[in-house]
């Protein structure tokens, strides 16, 4: 085994130390979720936020991934003559992996660097000191119901994703290469099973953690370690960090969800 | 010399701090305790560690060894809920005003109360206004704090510190970036508030003419230690040089010699 340099040492541990710290935080972020009173109207702005605000780019992107998927599907299917798979096959597909998976991605994109990015101004700018010296618990305040909305918007957000990546199978199915509508959903109906809706909802609910987590967390402990991160540079840093690590753990979690569960 | 040795009482009490970052030492066996009802000014230059030991009395930094009493408890050796709770009693204004963006004014300075009391909305508004009244600040509570001046930040965010009458406030760089007029009205502002809360303050700043005229102690740190603690009186008879650069003006050479200038500049170690 190669010995390691002092260089290389320093980093492993500060790595895990960086983990230990989004250890502790995840635990403080529930902690302060189950003993101190839930701000409601912190929750209900940020379901608004993380959710109500992303449907629109939701609705676009799930007919576009709809639609491109029942064409490739619709290519490969018509050369063994089983065209009438297709809305089974765009059925599981949108179930099963992209609704979850890409909808994880777009709120990451649209509200998880916001996140990110509101809750790195503030701590860079003593905001977040400011609100544990009025002894307001910041973790309650600011994360928790962050944490919340987005475990509950981004299952929303992903049904939205299904029903109309759905549509767009049927446009591209029936519409345009004039299958029979009967055949696309009743091939659907045979095929999607409960487990797939679980494993969607399990997706999606998991994936709305880990965005939770990675994009307050990541704000939230900026100004720690050995390079803290402050002023205009930091918050970009973070923010990209975030971005960057939340993605890659939902990659990771798809994986780990569907081993798990197929 | 009043120390730590005669806390009884004292609102807050400092027992041998040493805080260090990386192998720098930025406090190196600080003692000493604020009395009830007193201003108490913590002064030094850019860099000497006021606002970082303004962390470690507010719980908000741990320092690397020593014991700190706020109002009768050790901030470190309780829990966290425990702080918070402790928190409650005290007020802090910090240098930039560090009002929350997203929230105008109004909502920024009535937030403890909102978080803490059940007062209808209507008091809490009245008690913003007059909070915002003693801060010459009236009609200002519907804007954002990316609307106001530097001085209006500081002015609501003290607003905002004092809007539950803590018993200790602590108010970082009261002067900081200020005109002249704006800086004398909130020193003026500190004193009443000391005089008719009776208030214990404690004031961290660089600005000698604030400090003289508000302060009923003073403690100059420099070096990490503390140079010189006392009535403004004592402070002025000081002879320690750091003091005495502080009160006339005056830079202050560190005294090296032209072998350790030459190996400054060229980043070489004088070793080599």
């Amino acid at each position: 085994m190669p010995t390691l340099t002092a260089s290389a040492r320093d980093s492993v541990f500060e790595r895990l130390q960086g983990l230990g710290r989004m250890g502790i935080f995840f635990w403080r972020m529930i902690m302060a979720g189950v003993t101190q009173r839930l701000q409601i109207g912190v929750l209900i702005r940020q379901i608004h936020f993380i959710g109500a605000r992303s449907m629109l780019v939701i609705g676009v992107a799930g007919a576009f991934v709809g639609m491109v998927v029942a064409l490739q599907f619709y290519d490969t299917l018509v050369r063994f003559g089983s065209v009438s798979l297709l809305g089974s096959a765009v059925g599981l597909s949108l179930i099963r992996e992209l609704a979850p998976v890409l909808t994880a991605l777009i709120v990451i994109g649209r509200a998880g660097s916001a996140m990110c990015a509101e809750l790195g101004i503030m701590r860079s700018d003593n905001q977040i000191d400011a609100i544990e010296c009025m002894a307001i618990d910041a973790y309650a305040y600011l994360v928790t119901p962050r944490f919340i909305a987005t475990v509950i918007a981004v299952p929303l957000l992903t049904a939205l994703f299904n029903i109309i990546g759905i549509g767009g199978g049927w446009f591209v199915g029936v519409v345009i290469f004039d299958l029979s509508e009967g055949a696309y959903f009743v091939s659907m109906a045979d095929s999607v099973l409960w487990r797939d809706l679980a494993m969607n909802l399990t997706k999606a609910t998991v994936f709305g953690a880990i965005i939770a987590w990675v994009c307050t967390g990541k704000a939230f402990l900026m100004h720690l370690g050995r390079e803290p991160a402050f002023g205009a540079e930091g918050v970009s840093r973070t923010t990209t960090d975030a971005v960057v690590i939340a993605s890659i753990s939902i990659l990771f979690a798809d994986y780990l969800i569907s081993a798990l569960m197929l | 010399m009043n120390t730590a040795n005669d806390d009884t009482g004292a609102p807050v009490v400092v027992r041998n701090l040493v805080s260090q970052y990386g192998q720098t030492r930025i406090h190196d066996d600080i003692s000493f305790a604020v009395e009830q009802g007193e201003i108490f000014v913590i002064m030094g230059s850019s860099g000497s560690g006021k606002t970082t030991l303004l962390r470690h009395l507010i719980g908000l930094a741990e320092p690397t060894s020593g014991h700190i009493e706020l109002l009768g408890r050790s901030i470190f050796d309780i829990s966290r809920a425990e702080l918070i709770d402790l928190r409650k009693k005290i007020g802090v204004a910090f240098q930039s005003g560090a009002l929350i963006n997203s929230m105008s004014v109004a909502d920024n300075i009535e937030l403890p109360l909102k978080q803490h009391t059940k007062l209808d909305p209507a008091t809490i508004r009245i008690m913003c206004r007059l909070k915002l009244e003693l801060m010459n600040l009236s009609g200002a509570e519907d804007y954002m704090p990316a609307q106001l001046s530097g001085g209006m930040l500081k002015r609501a965010g003290l607003a905002r510190a004092v809007i539950t009458d803590p018993s200790v406030l602590f108010f970082d760089e009261p002067s900081a970036g200020l005109d002249p007029v704006t800086a004398v009205e909130l020193d003026q502002l500190i004193l009443r508030l000391r005089d008719s809360l009776s208030m214990t303050i404690i004031v961290i700043t660089h600005e000698l003419e604030s400090a003289l005229k508000i302060a009923d102690r003073i403690m100059v740190i420099g070096d990490g230690k503390i140079r010189a603690i006392g009535n403004v009186d004592e402070i002025r008879r000081s002879e320690d040089p750091a003091v005495q650069a502080l009160l006339a003006r005056r830079a202050m050479s560190d005294g090296i010699d032209a072998e350790t200038y030459l190996s400054r500049l060229t980043g070489e170690t004088s070793d080599d």
